[in-house]
């Protein structure tokens, strides 16, 4: 799960991490109020006003200014609030700004990066800094990969002291400012276990012209595994910010991901929808979805599925690829066939069942009387789905 | 010969009174007849299976009144990291966990854990282990495979069953099937079970099934190119995934560039293992380089 900055910002000061103050704006006609509110408590007369959006590369995409005066702060805020926003990680698509962060802006001697992450392949935990903040990781360990340091840390021991002095050295502070970089790090690495988080990551932790350390840019994400143990984080989810569809079909506890093609797929189990996508692309056609029903399929769960599949209305053709185990392939063909008579569907079905009973899983397709178009296998599916939506 | 399970195994199941625990334990003793035992904390002297089978409090006692060697795990998520190191500090040989929803801050300490135990573990979530004709410690459906000389390792499960059924179709069969879950941090990696599916006699090719998100396929096709002798073929899902989503399992993810599928087909055949592009293929191909 993801949350937005402010969020991010707010747990970091629940752990004494050193952050900068900040109002959230959701809608213009607080702009003026809030701006006011944070420049006379906090006695800022230099603002940066930040777009809250869970995608990154906001900076980049215009998401992020800085403003000298009130009035430019109150500018930026009008033109960044509801503004469409395309990044490099939103793709071709964009999001809509519906919060802006204005935070007071920190004159920056230097920029740190400092992140915590999970290594899957040293089932560990590492801890990553760099003296290239305000970059973007990849680009560092790409192009200047001595200027990382990372260090593994062991679950059942922590971080040590040696550890964190490594990792706070390559910025070459003085002893206390390290002792203070020392510190943020533990309080972090606290904050990533207490939360169940899978990052942490700052960036830029800045050092100011007056010698503080000040985490300027805050991004935490986290294990959706643990969420129903962390009441308090999960309660920061904002649907607003993920696709209305994806959120339905979370209420009937699909999984379902929106793409961009036009062949709506129906599978049971994750891998085997990955691989029903794939080969929608090598028959030449462009899946418009990925949606898990579970590996039982049950008539529930079909008809879920079409709803959300049909909700879409680039699909031109679905393909049903069942694999069934212990479900038996003629019940599972029987709830598919009522779910498209209840639902009345009028769009070209390709439908192929596999495993136990899939001979009279056919009769049964082929005798319903029902107009769905029977696969005989992986490939043959794919190739009929694709012709049915390019007619 | 098979690998990590044969008609000698004896199985617990950890939730043997679970909804599910009792369905796939009943269908793990129909297919091999080598369920010995369950456990679920405060049924201990009671009786599962029609009463075919007791019911211990704790892995420790299942282990020492039926000598039990392996443990299937069936329970809630909150409760499975419990249950995998009851069943290690039980010193139990093979440990399978289908449990999916176990929280990766969980995953990381079991896993560093059992660097110190003798315990395997297949998992978590995932569909489990099945040898053709001798015994099932999992959901696979047994009436799917069929005994012969194809080991599979994959990180999917209907996927698996596809596989089986290509395979099966093409005229081979299986000798060893591992599910070895779709979850970030999983017990045994690919690697781990290429290195015993060499060493099987019965083994006489092996059939990779990875996916998006980690370095494990990586990983394996250094192995590869070290130490096995035997034919390796790979079909890798997810090359039409969208980087930073999450595909269904909580570890098919592109967080990296050498995460997507591409990246790894190209390592894999760099390392002389026989790729598979397409899941309809995967028959055929092994066909064509066996026949």
């Amino acid at each position: 799960m993801k949350i937005h900055e402010y969020q991010a910002i707010d747990l970091f000061r629940k752990y004494h991490v050193p952050v900068t103050q900040g109002v959230v704006v959701e809608k213009l006609q607080d702009g003026e109020n809030a701006v006011n509110e944070l420049a006379d408590k906090y006695d800022v007369s230099s603002f940066v006003v930040k777009a809250q959006v869970h995608a990154g590369g906001r900076g980049k995409a215009g998401g992020v200014k800085l403003a000298r005066d009130r009035q430019t702060a109150l500018q930026h805020l009008s033109n960044i609030l509801g503004m469409e926003l395309s990044t490099k990680q939103t793709g071709s698509a964009s999001v809509t700004v519906r919060k802006v962060l204005v935070t007071e802006a920190v004159d920056i001697a230097r920029e740190f990066y400092v992140a915590i992450t999970l290594d899957r392949s040293a089932a560990k935990n590492v801890i990553i800094t760099s003296t290239e903040g305000g970059t973007e990781i990849e680009e560092i360990a790409k192009n200047q990969p001595e200027k990382i340091i990372k260090e593994w840390i062991d679950p059942l021991i922590g971080p040590r002291d040696y550890q964190l002095r490594r990792l706070c050295g390559i910025f070459g502070l003085d002893k206390s400012l390290t002792y203070q970089l020392k510190d943020i790090l533990r309080k972090i690495y606290q904050l990533y276990l207490d939360t169940d988080a899978s990052i942490v990551e700052i960036n830029p932790l800045v050092l100011t012209k007056d010698d503080r350390l000040i985490a300027i840019d805050a991004k935490i994400n986290f294990d959706d595994n643990a969420l129903y143990r962390q009441k308090d984080i999960a309660r920061l989810r904002d649907i607003g910010e993920e696709n209305p569809a994806e959120v339905e079909a979370g209420k009937y506890n699909l999984n379902y991901i929106k793409l961009d093609g036009t062949i709506g797929c129906m599978v049971n189990g994750a891998g085997l929808a990955m691989a029903t996508m794939d080969i929608i692309k090598i028959k030449g056609g462009n899946p418009a979805n990925f949606l898990d029903v579970g590996g039982g399929a049950t008539p529930e769960t079909v008809k879920n599925g079409f709803k959300i599949i049909l909700s879409d209305k680039n699909v031109k053709s679905v393909l049903v690829n069942i694999f069934g185990g212990i479900v038996r392939c003629d019940r599972i063909a029987n709830g598919i066939l009522d779910a498209v008579k209840e639902l009345s569907l009028d769009i070209p079905i390709v439908i192929r069942l596999e495993g136990t009973n899939a001979d009279v899983a056919a009769e049964i397709i082929k005798n319903s009387g029902i107009s769905v178009i029977a696969a005989s296998s992986f490939a043959d599916a794919a190739e009929k789905a694709v012709a049915a939506a390019n007619n | 010969m098979s690998i990590l399970l044969n008609k000698e195994s004896r199985i617990i199941v950890q939730g043997i009174t679970g909804q599910e625990g009792s369905f796939h334990a009943a269908q793990c003793h129909e297919y091999g007849n080598n369920v010995v035992g369950g456990v679920t904390p405060g049924k201990g002297g009671q009786r599962a299976l029609n009463g075919a089978v007791p019911i211990f409090d704790s892995v420790r006692e299942a282990k020492k009144e039926t000598g039990a060697n392996v443990s299937v795990i069936f329970v809630p998520p909150f409760a499975a990291a419990d249950a995998i190191l009851e069943a290690a500090d039980a010193d139990i040989g093979l440990i399978v966990c289908i449990t999916e929803g176990i929280p990766v801050k969980d995953m990381m300490i079991i896993k560093n854990y059992l660097k110190t135990k003798t315990s395997r573990l297949i998992g978590p979530n995932c569909p489990g282990v099945i040898t053709p004709g001798e015994a099932k410690a999992g959901i696979i459906p047994g009436s799917i495979v069929k005994k012969g000389a194809i080991g599979i390792i994959s990180r999917s499960g209907t996927l698996t069953y596809e596989a089986v059924h290509q395979i099966g179709a093409a005229g081979y069969g299986q000798s060893t099937c591992i599910g070895i879950g779709g979850d970030p941090i999983i017990g045994s990696s690919m690697a781990d079970l290429l290195l015993l599916f060499e060493d099987d006699a019965e083994t006489e090719a092996v059939l990779i099934i990875g996916e998006i998100g980690g370095s494990m396929e990586i990983e394996s096709a250094e192995l590869v190119q070290e130490k096995i002798s035997k034919p390796v073929f790979a079909f890798i899902a997810g090359s039409t995934a969208p980087p930073g989503r999450r595909m269904g399992h909580a570890g098919a993810i592109i967080t990296q560039a050498d995460e997507t599928a591409a990246a790894k087909k190209n390592v894999l055949k760099e390392k002389g293992v026989h790729i598979i592009d397409s899941p309809a293929d995967m028959g055929a191909v092994i066909t064509n380089v066996l026949h």
